[in-house]
């Protein structure tokens, strides 16, 4: 860790996961890239069944590549058990050990470390005043709430100091409310700790809010990495742009171009008078408090492309089955592949 | 108020734990009390005889002399059925947790096998045992036929033979509470002491063990119970040479001609399972809170 450059902190390089045999398996995992930085909270984002978890479940060591390297800190890991590794887990419905109190919970990786009496003492307090549960060390599991549960399943990974914490959709068994405050609480650890975190989730909204980089995934494959910012505002693929938030994807000929181009809602404006790129009628308008939610019907040749605009506050002169003529600027418009 | 209809509901199974309990255990209680009739069955006047017996032997001059007998035979008796608790234990644990490691379907088809035997009369089993271990049988003839052996081994007729049936007869019922308990742990829960630097054994002794105990206790009464009273075994693999308490039952029924005993010793065997029962329940419920 005492690295002076900057090294990475996980290397994935060319991993293919096939269950079964090679011919008629079911691929979890095609030809994955990806390189993880050290103290880098890292999603990885997709829906159920594009191989997020088989990923994850690869570097804690429960499933072998078929083929492919994972480099932990330039250590090739793809043949060591998990306990070899120090890699520690969240699992998705916390795992803790029903039999023990939270603090034997916490303490249990330090035991199975042979740490001494004192040390895992000392360490346990701590972790518990990291997660604010100090007054309930003494509980049984079975005796907490959800995201008091989830804190427990945060301090046994984060007690044996592990270089890595991966977390399964650690926050899709809690309420919204919760889950947001868990989710700045995951933050504030990350940060307090300075381990790099690995975070599974198929909440786009969850990966934008805590990611420093992800990488969105579907049927085995990544489809793109890097910062929140970049894949909101250029993603790379159709599936991409509509994954993370919403996307209008509008084939080149209804603008009299080649291609195809994807904008979103909220980078349309509506106006009734001047001619504009696109005009159709509007087939519905919601309110939603602060923006207001246009459904626009476009004819394109014998189909109706449905567009969605998304306008910040009350637009008064619109009204359903209304005219309107589309605007945007040409920078946030951006071209997909079919 | 609630609990009147709750006993509406109950009362088929009260009435049968009543006529095929209850009521036998009392019909012991009661001719345990009883005289010995010289021709079997039991007379009037009631009498605390039986259990006197079990401690003193009446002289001629009708005094009680201490004796140990009878206690050197429920010693015994205790001392094996306690044995095969736990060599049952020691091979049903394993196996349990092997079926639960197999795949589903697989998981049914060996289930099937560990219950296969409840198939065939249990005295008919015990009958194969012996033309296995006699000394014309299978394993003699076998080890002679590859010359290891000039002389049989003496593989009958000793308590090494009596514990081999107790174990064979009585391992289902450690062997199915241990599975259904262990069916039912998390497997993320060893998922997650793998993930927490756990050696194999630890995740045994910290993590599967633990969580396996209520069904632990359920299979060390369930054996040692009928081991206790067993006396097929004993009988008929013991060669009855060494007296246990489900024979020494069994006599005082038939030959002897001793209800009242026989009923006071079967109170004994029924008294020393519930206190098993009590320790057994009392264990899995102190370290588990």
């Amino acid at each position: 860790m005492s690295d002076s450059k900057p090294s990475p902190c996980i290397e994935i390089h060319a991993v293919d996961k096939i269950f079964g045999s090679e011919a008629s398996g079911y691929r979890a995992l095609d030809n994955v890239s990806l390189t993880i930085k050290d103290k880098e909270f890292f999603t990885l984002l997709g829906p159920s069944g594009c191989g997020k978890t088989t990923l994850l479940r690869m570097l804690a060591g429960f499933e072998t590549p078929t083929r492919g390297d994972i480099y932990l800190h330039g250590r090739n890991v793809v043949e060591l058990p998990p306990r070899a590794r120090r890699v520690n887990m969240v699992f998705q419905n916390y795992a803790l050990f029903p039999h023990l109190t939270v603090a034997q919970n916490i303490a249990f990786g330090l035991e199975m470390l042979d740490w001494k009496k004192p040390q895992i003492g000392e360490r346990v307090a701590k972790m518990l005043s990291l997660v604010r549960l100090e007054e309930f060390s003494a509980r049984k599991p079975a005796q907490l709430s959800g995201g008091q549960q989830q804190r427990v399943a945060l301090a046994r990974a984060l007690a044996p100091q592990p270089e890595v914490l991966l977390l399964d959709e650690p926050l899709s068994a809690l309420d919204l409310k919760l889950r947001k405050e868990m989710q700045s609480e995951l933050k504030r650890l990350q940060r307090e700790t300075g381990i790099t975190f690995i975070l599974v989730t198929h909440d786009q909204e969850e990966a934008l809010a805590m990611s420093d980089r992800l990488a969105v995934m579907s049927g085995g494959r990544v489809l793109q990495a890097g910062t929140p910012e970049e894949i909101y505002s250029r993603p790379a693929s159709r599936f991409v742009a509509d994954f993370i938030g919403e996307a209008n994807i509008i084939p080149g000929e209804a603008l009299g171009r080649s291609g195809t181009l994807a904008i979103r809602p909220e980078h349309i404006t509506l106006g009734a008078g001047t001619p504009a790129r696109l005009r159709g009628a509007v087939r519905e308008i919601t309110f939603l408090g602060a923006d207001t939610l246009f459904e626009i019907a476009v004819p394109h040749g014998t189909e109706i492309l449905k567009i969605r605009a998304r306008l910040r506050g009350r637009a008064p002169d619109v009204e359903v089955d209304g005219h309107v003529w589309l605007h945007w600027p040409d920078e946030v418009e951006w071209g997909v592949d079919g | 108020m609630r609990i009147k209809p709750a006993l509406g509901l109950l009362s088929p199974a009260i009435i049968v734990i009543f006529i095929f309990m209850a009521i036998p255990m009392l019909i012991a209680l009661a001719y345990s009390f009883a005289t010995a009739d010289a021709y079997g069955g039991v007379t009037m006047p009631p009498s605390i005889s039986a259990y006197v017996q079990m401690l003193f032997t009446q002289d001629f001059d009708g005094s009680l002399i201490f004796t140990t007998s009878y206690l050197l035979i429920i010693w015994r008796s205790v001392y094996l059925a306690a044995l095969a608790t736990g060599l049952a234990l020691a091979v049903g644990f394993p196996v349990a947790w092997y079926i639960v490691c197999q795949p589903p379907s697989r998981r049914r088809l060996l289930l099937t096998l560990v219950t296969l035997p409840f198939w065939i009369n249990t005295l008919i089993r015990t009958y194969c045992w012996i033309l296995i271990l006699r000394d014309e049988g299978l394993i003699n003839k076998f080890l002679s036929w590859l010359g290891a052996i000039s002389q049989p081994l003496p593989l009958m007729y000793n308590q090494g033979a009596i514990l081999l049936g107790l174990v064979y007869t009585f391992l289902p019922f450690m062997v199915l509470p241990i599975y259904a308990t262990l069916e039912r742990v998390d497997p993320r829960l060893i998922e997650a002491a793998f993930d927490l630097y756990a050696s194999r054994y630890r995740v045994l002794r910290r993590v599967v063990w633990p969580l396996a105990r209520p069904g632990v206790a359920a299979g060390l009464v369930l054996v040692f119970a009928p081991a206790l009273g067993a006396f097929l075994q004993p009988d008929m693999l013991g060669g009855g040479k060494q007296l246990l308490l489900g024979s020494l039952i069994e006599m005082q029924f038939t030959s002897s001609r001793n209800w009242p005993f026989g009923s006071a010793l079967a109170v004994l065997v029924t008294l020393a399972v519930v206190i098993a029962l009590i320790a057994a329940r009392g264990r899995k419920e102190a370290p588990a809170r």
